[in-house]
């Protein structure tokens, strides 16, 4: 059963998750933002934390979501299409009724999901044969690739972008739809995550991770494990990539695929934390969405430069992240047993 | 097939130094097989060519009647032949019961599952094996804390745990404590006899592998020296003279 | 796009000569970078991800100079040596610390610096493309259908010249034969007397200093913005993948490839495409890597 201290902290993350808005009704979309950090953090971990294999290119997954659940709500009421919607360049203002809009919307992400779990599966076949950097360095590319290829297509407004259709409803009831899909979803991507670290997937992952020629040795058909790893958070991401575009109102390549920032942002957030821990990515998003919005108030310009600047830091003197920290002090917090008696006997022998 | 490794003329050359030259041997099913030659005479290669890591430049080498010459690590492992290395490999961030559980057999038809429970009989027949080494107590530790002799026995049971039809153990008493070993080789008999599974051993220890094995194979300078029962190799002259430099 | 290659190989096959040039021009350069990247990455095994936005900082450094009228030797020499200064400073902030980390340390906190760096430039310089207008002659050839600027042309010396000089230095001076001693072996250096994070720390610089030099070639003949970096840092990454670590004329053919390959597909495809180009000869590599493994057992590490 669940400790005393995991109870507590689900308690009051969920507390927060459902009284924030209501409490603070100003914030309500910044903290949806908090949400979607926490998904992208959780779910980088995967990959990243638990199997060791450091993906700058999740984004990819963010941006097709957000793409193609623009194609899908746009296409399924307006008669003429897509091509047509985008060549206006936003002169045409679809009216949708507030059904269609909805239905739009979870068709959408719905779509936005499964396109990016294609995707996924496509990339798991020509990137996975490489290790480390060039694993890194590849899947950058990828992302590098995907915004680039996004602008030439005119299908999808090119460098113009895509204006999403309007919200039938008012901005405080936009806000609290889009924080309930944030919050939906990033609870969600939680414990799927959860569930599957609990299995031998979990020590399968890690396995890799540790040794992966030994996993090899033994047997561990590890592209599987990859790939399902990647199936994961590509599905997860292209969903949140869906609810971001609408949330953003207007997309482009900018907007979807913000490598530079979100990108590794992702990423920076999990180091902070702690990588291969469960809470490390929650914790990290928490106080890397906390840190950006305060820059922004305060140091509007340097904010970037300042996260650079956590990232760097984090990496080169404090690698293990918060809940790594936290763990190689309080090891039997976390169930991580330390031999006394062996230490104390080769202590005696030397 | 009574011949569960078939080993014809495999040649392997890195740049300029031929490590293996036109070596050819077989491993009967259910036998435990000895490997011996003195240092640097390719035995390493041999095994590493057999279990896939590195492509070979001539010959075949036969798995039950298959051609695995061209396979990777991970589907010859997954027929069934798996190693152990001499430095040892573990996961040493994990403790041993999770390296134990992980080991489990992945073959086609084998029902362990992708997401199959933690707790369930993964787990109980990782800490009998666990027993059955003698790391029972040691079972919650991380494995990188363990000792050397440790590791090896670890590893040995996790190779146990995957239910191979074919062992193949690269030096397995090398740095172990000389009390140990005699509990060792106790092991890797039964696991031959009541597991029945097939072991092919490279050794140092001469008296570990002439009462082990039941067949013998002498490498010498890369090229195959002799072969024959261990009371056999013993008397050979030409496995002595390999031993003692003689040429 | 038919068009286009209508127009190279059918009405005007002259064009392919500019083409070229301008594939050879910029391959100069990317020949520059590539080789620092492979030396700090042979040297010390750290593969820096803020490769190309060292170049951008030379080429900005050489702007900031320019408004000031120097003339472009000088302005090679004195961002050359900025960048050295500089490479060294930030090795002993960061880089020190981690050479002997894991893989993914390194290449984060490079990639951290990178942001920082493109941030950093992004506030400063402001995100308009910039470029040095020498205002040099320009050739005319071939019924002008070929244009080469003179100041195109003395960056393709210069850039022969700066490698003529690494090759020497490294091949003839003391600090040279340590930098290559401790590459293969730094334990061995180390016990020989050779102060090996002194290696590190001139390596790292070296590169720095090579990206900066290069940079200012690039100002000159091309142009420079905050967020270009990252299509250097891939282009080098792909020179230094194709063509292996410790092989200079790999690498050299390597770099003309490329820039032939981004010239072509720009005049073929759009110059849409152009950012595209260096990131997909990237995959390219990567993959024909893993086929290439994959028949020698092994996987691309």
């Amino acid at each position: 059963m669940m400790r005393r201290s995991t109870f507590i902290t689900y308690a009051g993350l969920g507390l927060f998750g459902i009284l924030g808005p209501i409490l603070f009704p100003a914030y309500t979309l910044s903290i949806a933002y908090l949400w979607m950090m926490v998904l992208m953090a959780s779910t980088w971990d995967i990959l990243g934390g638990q199997m060791g294999y450091n993906s700058l290119g999740n984004i990819t997954f963010f941006g097709v979501g957000m793409y193609v659940s623009a194609i899908i709500q746009i296409s399924i009421f307006y008669e003429p299409g897509v091509g047509e919607y985008t060549s206006a360049m936003g002169a045409i203002k679809p009216e949708f009724t507030d059904q269609q809009y909805y239905w739009g919307i979870f068709l959408g992400i719905f779509g936005g999901a499964i396109a990016a779990l294609a995707l996924s599966l496509i990339f798991s076949t020509f990137m996975f044969g490489l290790r480390g950097p060039y694993f890194a360095i590849g899947s950058l590319g990828l992302a590098i690739a995907a915004a680039e290829i996004t602008v030439t297509i005119n299908y999808v407004g090119g460098a113009s972008g895509i204006s999403m259709p309007m919200f039938p409803g008012d901005i405080e009831f936009r806000s609290v739809f889009f924080y309930i899909l944030c919050f939906t979803l990033a609870v969600l991507s939680h414990f799927v995550i959860r569930g599957m670290l609990s299995t031998q997937f979990g020590l399968a992952i890690n396995a890799i991770r540790d040794d992966e020629d030994k996993a090899e040795a033994m047997g561990l058909p590890t592209l599987i494990y990859k790939q399902i790893g990647w199936a994961v958070t590509a599905v997860f991401m292209g969903a949140i990539g869906a609810v971001a575009g609408n949330m953003a109102g207007f997309i482009d390549k900018e907007v979807a695929y913000p490598v530079p920032t979100f990108g590794i942002f992702m990423v920076a957030m999990v180091l902070l934390g702690g990588k291969g821990t469960l809470w490390g990515p929650v914790l990290g998003a928490i106080i890397f969405h906390i840190v950006k919005e305060t820059t922004w108030t305060y140091l509007l310009g340097w904010q970037w430069v300042t996260l650079g600047l956590i990232l760097i830091i984090n990496i080169v003197y404090f690698q293990q992240g918060i809940m790594g920290w936290l763990q190689s002090k309080y090891p039997e917090m976390f169930g991580i047993v330390v031999d006394q008696s062996n230490i104390n006997q080769e202590k005696k022998e030397s | 097939m009574n011949d569960i490794i078939k080993v014809t003329n495999v040649s392997k050359a890195y740049g300029g130094v031929k490590a293996n030259v036109d070596i050819s041997f077989k491993v009967k099913k259910g036998s435990i097989t000895g490997l011996i030659g003195p240092n640097g005479c390719g035995k390493t290669t041999l095994f590493n060519s057999i279990v896939g890591y590195h492509p070979i430049d001539g010959g075949s080498i036969e798995f039950d009647g298959k051609e695995i010459s061209h396979l990777r690590v991970g589907d010859i492992a997954r027929l069934g032949m798996l190693r152990t290395f001499q430095q040892t490999k573990i996961y040493t961030k994990m403790n041993c019961v999770d390296n134990m559980q992980i080991s489990v057999s992945h073959r086609r038809n084998s029902k362990n599952g992708i997401f199959a429970s933690r707790k369930g009989e993964i787990r109980e027949r990782a800490e009998d094996l666990l027993e059955f080494v003698g790391l029972y107590s040691k079972r919650n530790l991380i494995s990188g804390d363990l000792s050397f002799g440790q590791q090896k026995l670890l590893e040995f049971a996790m190779a146990l745990m995957n239910e191979p039809k074919v062992l193949l153990l690269d030096e397995p008493t090398a740095g172990i404590n000389p009390t140990l070993i005699n509990g060792l080789i106790d092991r890797l008999g039964r696991a031959n006899q009541e597991l029945g599974i097939t072991l092919c051993v490279i050794e140092h220890n001469m008296r570990v592998i002439m009462n082990l094995a039941s067949h013998i194979y002498c490498l010498s300078n890369g090229k195959m020296l002799a072969e024959g029962k261990p009371s056999e190799l013993q008397n050979d002259q030409r496995v002595i003279d390999a031993y003692l430099g003689g040429h | 796009m038919f068009d286009n290659l209508q127009l190279l190989f059918v009405w005007a096959p002259i064009i392919n000569v500019q083409v070229i040039l301008d594939g050879i021009f910029v391959g100069a350069v990317f020949a520059l970078c590539a080789y620092g990247l492979a030396l700090v990455w042979g040297v010390m095994n750290i593969k820096n991800l803020a490769q190309g936005d060292f170049v951008i900082m030379g080429g900005y450094l050489a702007l900031v100079l320019h408004s000031w009228n120097l003339p472009l030797p000088v302005i090679l020499i004195i961002v050359t040596i900025i960048m050295f200064v500089y490479g060294w400073s930030i090795y002993a902030l960061i880089i020190r610390r981690i050479v002997d980390k894991d893989m993914f340390v390194s290449l984060l906190a490079t990639f951290g610096l990178s942001l920082l760096m493109q941030q950093a430039m992004n506030l400063y310089f402001g995100p308009e493309v910039q470029t040095i207008d020498m205002k040099l002659p320009v050739i005319d050839a071939f019924d002008n259908m070929v244009t080469i600027p003179y100041s195109k042309i003395i960056s393709l010396a210069l850039a022969g010249i700066i490698t003529a000089a690494v090759v020497i230095f490294m091949k003839k001076s003391r600090t040279g034969q340590a930098i290559r001693a401790t590459a293969q072996d730094a334990r061995a250096a180390r016990v020989l007397g050779i102060d090996t994070d002194r290696v590190y720390a001139f390596t790292f610089a070296f590169n720095s200093a090579l990206c900066g030099a290069a940079g200012v070639l690039v100002s000159v003949i091309w142009v420079i913005q905050p967020f270009y970096g990252i299509t250097y840092s891939v282009r080098t990454f792909a020179i230094v993948t194709a063509a292996g670590l410790g092989n200079l004329p790999g690498v050299i053919s390597a770099a003309f490839g490329i820039g032939l390959f981004e010239k072509y597909t720009g005049m073929i495809v759009g110059t849409a495409y152009e950012v595209a180009a260096p990131v997909m000869i990237l995959l390219l590599v990567l993959i024909i890597r893993q086929i290439h493994m994959k028949r020698n057992r092994q996987v691309v590490r």
